[in-house]
């Protein structure tokens, strides 16, 4: 547990308190991009040790959130089709589509299995040649090279029972679409320390120049949090903009480079419409031609669903952080983790879950 | 699950034994009290690092009987066997049966075997009962839950759940989990035997040490804090809950358990605790506060800070990154 107990020292926390409100003379906006950062803050009461010193708000960056309800619901009609092993990530399944989710649709008899890694779908794929094995792969660059793994791997064993649903997101496209929102208020950020860890954080320059904004790479520790808080109250009270990097001990400035080279070689870039966000230009990884023979929503012939997303779920405001989950008056009486309206509430990373879990709910 | 007992099951079944709402029913025959519960195991894989699904259902039932401060005397065994199943396997658990029962010095006096069509069963699945005595003036029961009392954990938080995951999912650590599956009737009657005034006992096993408390003080209509800092939990689960993203105080446990006593007796139910194999890591992890309307359960963080504690709804899912 090296690398972990140190981080979360409140000793340690104590004083990044005390340094952040001396240092910040006003309650500077910050947001956390990454929906793990969200839940970490909530759970440790970083919000509550601070009292206000800055706000804290929270970001779009849960996977399970933002992916589209048009790819919720080719997931459940993929997974409805006899014969198919349908492989997903754990909390995935139980995220709302338009009529149903994915773990009702196991309780009724799917084969839906939770996997850990896309290559462990793979691998049922090889034992079951008589099915036809789908993984949905969703999340940002954190999980897509492993998604992206499996893609290269199917083909280069010409696997013909494997297809991947993929919905892949990227976190730079998500900062610009809310900087450039007119309803923006967010006056730094702290960067997804593991997206970065992956992808490196030469993306962030050019929105910190552009945007005039602090950007600090941030882990997801108590401690990681309160010095990533730290870093950016400094750099906005000294009047800087730039990126900084509070994760070092994971994240390098190039990334992972293979991984990297992998994304390049399976992916395109496209646009892609975020629940709750909507579209976003050239925000999505999607199989390029190449890999296109392994795309789930090709062979199930998926592409033409109708959505029907609940009309009084506040999710989209909660992700761009203009309210607080306990803003939204559904929030603990129609909408609770039992029974959600929303991605948000759903998720092990999504505010309105992590308010339920972690915050006396005002209603129940 | 719990919604399903509460809105289709007790209301139904309703009665005051029923709905004392504990681990066991307890009664009064001729003078004598007496402890009553069943409890089915379906467990996947049937045999895990630290146990087997045969210890399991011996053990379990042993502890809910222990749980209301009763000393178990007989226990039933009801098998369902899935037709196919390898004899060597049945052979195994029933044998473990065998010898969990006679370690703790009850016998399997009565039970069943039913065969059922291949894929209609789950290699096989077990039901135990037993009933047990309970000596005077010992009465373990969630309403004697009061304000000031010290809350007792015997033992480290997590090992069984995390151990059956690793196992059923076949995910290879580093270093082997075993389940903490142990009978504690040994231990608990040490405790009895030493005098302490238990209020009530819960042993930890589905959703963990937080569903037990929530229910409890629920139940108890108090509010309940306990302290993070104080809750023992093994290295290697504390890095398997870490990767796969769960949170030991919901994860099952079937050798652990927590005592409601008075404050003043802390101390001497820590040292009977320590004396006992099972009772070694014993912490006092948090104290019942006052009484509250719905009854709420608080955990003090490392950092100082209160949440509230919630039952999180059906299983933990592991997370995407």
């Amino acid at each position: 547990m090296k690398y972990l107990q140190e981080y979360r020292d409140p000793a340690t926390a104590k004083k990044l308190v005390a340094a952040i409100k001396t240092a910040a003379t006003r309650p500077w906006k910050i947001m956390e991009v990454c929906g793990g950062q969200t839940h970490s803050a909530l759970k440790y009461g970083i919000d509550q040790l601070l009292d206000g010193a800055i706000e804290l708000i929270h970001g779009p960056g849960c996977p399970v959130c933002v992916t589209p309800i048009e790819y919720i619901d080719k997931a459940l009609a993929i997974a409805q089709v006899p014969g198919v092993i349908f492989c997903s990530f754990g909390d995935m399944l139980r995220v709302p589509g338009s009529a149903s989710d994915l773990l009702g649709l196991k309780a009724q008899g799917a084969d839906i299995r939770i996997v850990y890694s896309p290559l462990d779908a793979l691998t049922l794929a090889q034992q079951n040649p008589d099915r036809q094995v789908v993984f949905f792969g969703v999340g940002f660059e954190t999980t897509a090279p492993a998604t992206a793994l499996a893609a290269y791997q199917a083909r280069q064993l010409n696997l013909n029972n494997f297809t991947l649903l993929v919905c892949h997101v990227r976190v730079p496209p998500v900062i610009e679409a809310l900087l450039n929102s007119s309803n923006n208020k967010v006056q730094g950020f702290l960067g997804a320390g593991h997206v970065c860890s992956i992808m490196g954080y030469h993306e962030y320059l050019p929105l910190s120049l552009r945007y005039r904004i602090p950007i600090v790479i941030t882990g997801f520790e108590p401690v990681d949090l309160l010095q990533g808080l730290y870093m950016t109250v400094k750099q906005l009270e000294e009047g800087r903009c730039e990126v900084e990097n509070e994760y070092s001990r994971v994240v390098k400035a190039q990334g992972n480079l293979p991984a990297q080279a992998l994304l390049l070689k399976v992916f395109d870039t496209v646009d892609r419409s975020w629940r709750g966000l909507g579209p976003i230009s050239g925000s999505g990884l999607a199989l390029n031609a190449d890999h296109d023979g392994w795309n789930a929503e090709r062979r199930f012939k998926v592409a033409n669903i109708t959505t029907q997303e609940s009309a009084l779920c506040r999710s989209g405001d909660v992700l761009q952080g203009l309210i607080k989950p306990t803003q939204c008056p559904e929030f603990g009486v129609r909408c609770t983790p039992e029974k959600p309206m929303g991605a948000t509430m759903v998720s092990s990373e999504g505010a309105c879950a992590a308010y339920f879990h972690y915050r006396i709910h005002p209603h129940v | 699950m719990q919604q399903l007992l509460d809105n289709l099951i007790q209301p139904v079944f309703s009665n005051p034994l029923l709905n004392q709402k504990h681990d066991s029913a307890v009664f009064d025959i001729n003078g004598v009290r007496l402890a009553f519960t069943t409890d089915s195991y379906v467990v996947k894989p049937l045999f895990f690092p630290g146990g087997d699904i045969g210890k399991l259902a011996v053990c379990g039932t042993l502890n809910d009987l222990a749980m209301s401060g009763a000393k178990p005397l007989y226990l039933t065994c009801a098998l369902i066997i899935e037709e196919g199943f390898p004899m060597a396997d049945l052979q195994r658990i029933v044998q473990s049966m065998q010898r969990t029962a006679e370690e703790a010095g009850v016998l399997i006096v009565t039970g069943d075997t039913k065969v059922v069509d291949k894929g209609k069963g789950d290699g096989v699945f077990i039901n135990t009962a037993g009933i047990g005595l309970i000596g005077p003036g010992i009465e373990s029961n969630p309403r004697r839950i009061k304000a000031g009392d010290s809350i007792i954990l015997n033992s480290d938080l997590g090992r069984h759940g995390i151990a059956v995951m690793l196992e059923r999912e076949g995910l290879n650590f580093a270093h082997e989990i075993e389940s903490d599956c142990a009978d504690l009737s040994g231990l608990v009657g040490d405790l009895l035997a030493a005098g302490i005034e238990i209020h009530c006992m819960r042993d930890l096993t589905r959703g963990g040490l937080a569903a037990a408390l929530i229910e409890l003080a629920a139940t108890a209509r108090q509010h309940i804090e306990i302290r993070e800092a104080m809750l023992p939990v093994n290295s290697n689960v504390k890095s398997a809950c870490e990767i796969l993203g769960f949170d030991p105080v919901y994860i099952a446990n079937e050798g652990a358990f927590i005592a409601f006593v008075p404050e003043e007796q802390t101390e001497q139910t820590l040292s009977v605790l320590r004396r006992h194999p099972l009772g070694r890591q014993a912490s006092r992890i948090g104290q019942v506060k006052a009484a509250h309307p719905r009854g709420t359960v608080t955990l003090e963080n490392v950092m100082g800070v209160s949440r509230v504690l919630d039952l999180f709804s059906g299983e933990q899912l592991p997370r995407i990154c």
